[in-house]
């Protein structure tokens, strides 16, 4: 009896080892030969339909998505395996937000140019393609969706602070931050208990964000402290928060959805994908109150979007490389724009009826497409950002200008700031 | 001479000592080696995820260990020595106690006091026991999410209760006491009742006697509470306040979400930020792991000191 237990054992445990075997040595190889290609992606990439249209070309080919519903977990994911070094999906996302740390990391990841196929080098806008090139001209990455920036504004609240509420008169309030903040004045001193904008935050990172210099100069040199921009970004924004423009709302936070319900401000920074969010905040209780027009202060700005990397851990880096500039061509955007709205960064994709030709009913059937096509090529650069510029735009400044407006003293609140960045870069 | 003492026969012939056959002593191996065996599981699991992580962070707190750093420099205790200058810290270990403290203290009082209710004859007694439990059952982010809510600073419920009672409204975000008031609120809401029915199991097994004795010697209802309950409850209450105080100390989830943006910084200028939350902070937002694992280490150490202390004085204080 004992001796058949015995060798019952020995079977099970040989056949799982030889099956460990199979599964390691051919982590890239399935039964039947083809490659195994996996991609990485968080949210709605918008590719599930572009992966079969892949694979029906390539029959060697089979893509496996790993997908995350969440930003966070997606990226906390990737740094800690890069970090172990294995375990990564042959493609990687990348949101904008969590650039500065893939730059920092930019060694681990392949070089486009060198393993992947020829690009036409105009594919994407400038800045964005500019965003994920390393100092020494590498390309890590390559650019899927974009968030351009217009203004969103309450056309009904505008009437009643006597302000122009067509798109086109409002654009000269929009034309700089200082006519925005003027106009701000005049709103809330005709429309009491509504204000201007929704969050000091919100509206300091687009200023700060169109500077050529930011918080860290070419060199990885902190300059928060000698940069007078973001200095004067951050007098005429707490400036505001003291005269009562802000509803002081944080953003993304259950009070901040209260107030779209509740109308308490009149403007808010709008990325693309922003009118998703205003229409599910705001309810159809406001349809047809907010607007959205193609101007944004001090020329454009961006918000969001994402791209396709390849870190060295994969073994199949070359196909891998080949899907992704697959992926990213303008054809493939253009459809992963139609089935999830991702709004793209590709140049000839911005020219497409598809797009060009997209409506919104909740914001008035604007034609949302253009609007924001025009918007993407008002960008003027990427700003360069440094090792911890998103921690310091998250964890530093965010809080600090939050804090202005529960009550802090501007001086010292731009003290903390300061101190927090030089931690936080340290 | 020596006497030589008669061989006694005790009715069988002297053999060596037997072989015991083969099952038997597959037996005596059995009674040996078993009760290791069946224990096994438990010191190979804590081992594995219980002794090694608390080593492991040990030896990664005196690293400058970034996470997806290529090979951490050894920097021995820097990381404790940064720790014991930073603001943030000492910030963080203040808000902890604080908020430990704002929901421990009135939580077993309020729980000692709710058991003796209940101990006493009331209709409907099961239903009245398990109704306090009731809120130790609900999820805890739900549970968070909306305290987070009633205690909105703008248009949260408590606030509008405040100002209808003409009381103006509290910025429960942005001032530090409020904070740790409504996150305190939370942890006494969830945790109460619980604590209720321990002490009352507790309560339930002071023998009736002592009590009638009491009676008869002419004790009211107050004094045999304080001589006969309160002392009685002894044990259970060491258990209750030293679990309470390592759960308190740990306090994360409620701050992580009262945070409205859904950051770990607890607060604007962290007004409420506990010592795990910074923790977090270090480690998945800061990604240095060594740094975040001294404030580990810290903790632990605290969290051991603290919960002997309380262990000493419930000792001594409850005779």
């Amino acid at each position: 009896m004992r001796q058949r237990w015995v060798s019952v054992l020995i079977c099970a445990a040989v056949s799982a080892a030889a099956t460990t075997a199979c599964g390691s040595g051919g982590a890239s190889q399935t039964q039947d030969g083809k490659t195994e290609l996996t991609i990485a992606t968080f949210n709605e990439f918008g590719y599930e339909e572009l992966f079969k249209e892949y694979e029906a070309a390539h029959p060697d080919i089979k893509i496996t998505q790993r997908k995350t519903g969440q930003g966070q977990p997606h990226h906390q994911n990737l740094f800690t395996k890069l970090g172990a070094g294995s375990g990564l999906a042959d493609i990687e996302g990348v949101e904008e937000g969590y650039l500065s740390q893939v730059m920092s990391k930019s060694g681990q990841f392949n070089d486009l140019k060198e393993i992947g196929p020829q690009i036409e080098g105009d594919r994407w806008l400038k800045w964005k393609t500019e965003a994920i090139t390393t100092k020494d001209g590498k390309l890590i990455g390559y650019g899927t969706d974009i968030g351009p920036l217009a203004m969103c504004y309450r056309k009904d609240l505008f009437q009643q602070a006597g302000l122009p509420s067509d798109p086109e008169g409002v654009k000269a309030l929009f034309a700089t931050w200082d006519s925005y903040f003027a106009a701000g004045d005049q709103f809330i001193a005709k429309v009491p208990g509504v204000a201007w904008f929704d969050s000091a935050a919100q509206v300091f990172n687009a200023m700060h964000n169109q500077h050529e210099v930011g918080y860290y100069d070419k060199s990885d040199k902190l300059v928060v402290d000698t940069n007078p921009a973001i200095k004067a970004d951050w007098t005429a924004v707490t400036a505001a928060v003291a005269k009562g423009q802000s509803a002081r709302l944080a953003a993304f936070s259950n009070e901040w959805n209260t107030g779209f319900k509740l109308g308490k401000f009149a403007t808010k920074t709008c990325p693309s994908w922003m009118l998703g969010v205003v229409e599910t905040q705001a309810g159809p209780e406001n349809k047809g109150k907010w607007a959205v027009t193609d101007a944004f202060p001090n020329g454009g700005g961006n918000w969001g979007g994402s791209y396709l990397t390849v870190p060295k851990q994969s073994k199949n880096a070359k196909k891998a490389a080949e899907l992704a500039a697959w992926l990213t061509a303008p054809e493939q955007q253009i459809k992963a724009f139609k089935a999830k709205g991702t709004f793209p960064s590709q140049v000839k994709a911005l020219d497409a009826p598809e797009l060009l030709e997209q409506t919104n009913a909740y914001f008035g059937d604007v034609k949302a497409g253009a609007l924001f096509a025009t918007q993407a090529k008002k960008v003027k650069a990427a700003q360069y950002k440094g090792p911890a510029d998103g921690q310091i735009q998250e964890t530093v400044f965010s809080p600090a200008l939050q804090s202005v407006e529960q009550g802090k003293n501007a001086d010292e609140a731009w003290k903390t700031a300061v101190e927090g960045a030089q931690k936080a870069a340290k | 001479m020596t006497a030589v003492l008669p061989k006694v026969d005790r009715g069988r012939e002297q053999e060596p000592r037997p072989r015991p056959p083969r099952r038997y002593r597959w037996t005596r191996l059995d009674t040996k080696v078993s009760p290791y065996l069946f224990v096994a599981p438990f010191f190979v699991l804590f081992g594995a995820i219980g002794l090694f992580p608390l080593l492991y962070t040990a030896y990664v707190s005196l690293f400058d260990w970034e996470v997806g750093a290529d090979d951490p420099a050894f920097i021995g205790l820097d990381n404790y020595r940064t720790l014991f200058e930073d603001d943030q810290f000492w910030n963080a270990l203040f808000n902890t106690f604080s908020i430990f403290l704002l929901s421990s203290a009135p939580q077993i009082v309020v729980a000692v006091l709710i058991a003796a209710l209940l101990n006493e004859n009331l209709r409907a007694r099961t239903g009245w026991r398990m109704g306090v439990l009731l809120p130790y059952v609900a999820s805890l982010v739900a549970l968070t999410i909306i305290f987070g809510n009633l205690f909105g600073p703008q248009y949260g419920l408590v606030n509008d209760v405040l100002t209808a009672l003409g009381f103006g409204p509290v910025d429960w975000q942005a001032s530090t006491f409020g904070s740790h008031v409504a996150i305190a609120s939370m942890v006494n809401w969830r945790w109460t009742g619980y604590n209720a029915l321990i002490v009352l199991a507790a309560m339930q097994a002071i023998p009736r006697e002592v009590h009638e004795a009491a009676l008869v010697d002419g004790a009211g209802p107050l004094r045999r509470f304080f001589s006969i309950t309160l002392p009685m409850l002894k044990p259970t209450l060491i258990f209750v306040i030293v679990t309470s105080t390592i759960g308190g100390l740990q306090i994360f989830t409620e701050p992580k979400l009262f945070e409205p943006s859904g950051g770990s910084g607890g607060g604007a200028e962290h007004q409420y930020q506990t010592v795990v939350l910074y923790l977090y902070q270090s480690a998945f937002q800061g990604l240095d792991l060594g740094y975040a694992s001294s404030i580990a280490w810290v903790l632990f150490l605290i969290v051991i000191a603290v919960a002997g202390l309380n262990f000493w004085i419930t000792r001594r204080a409850v005779k």
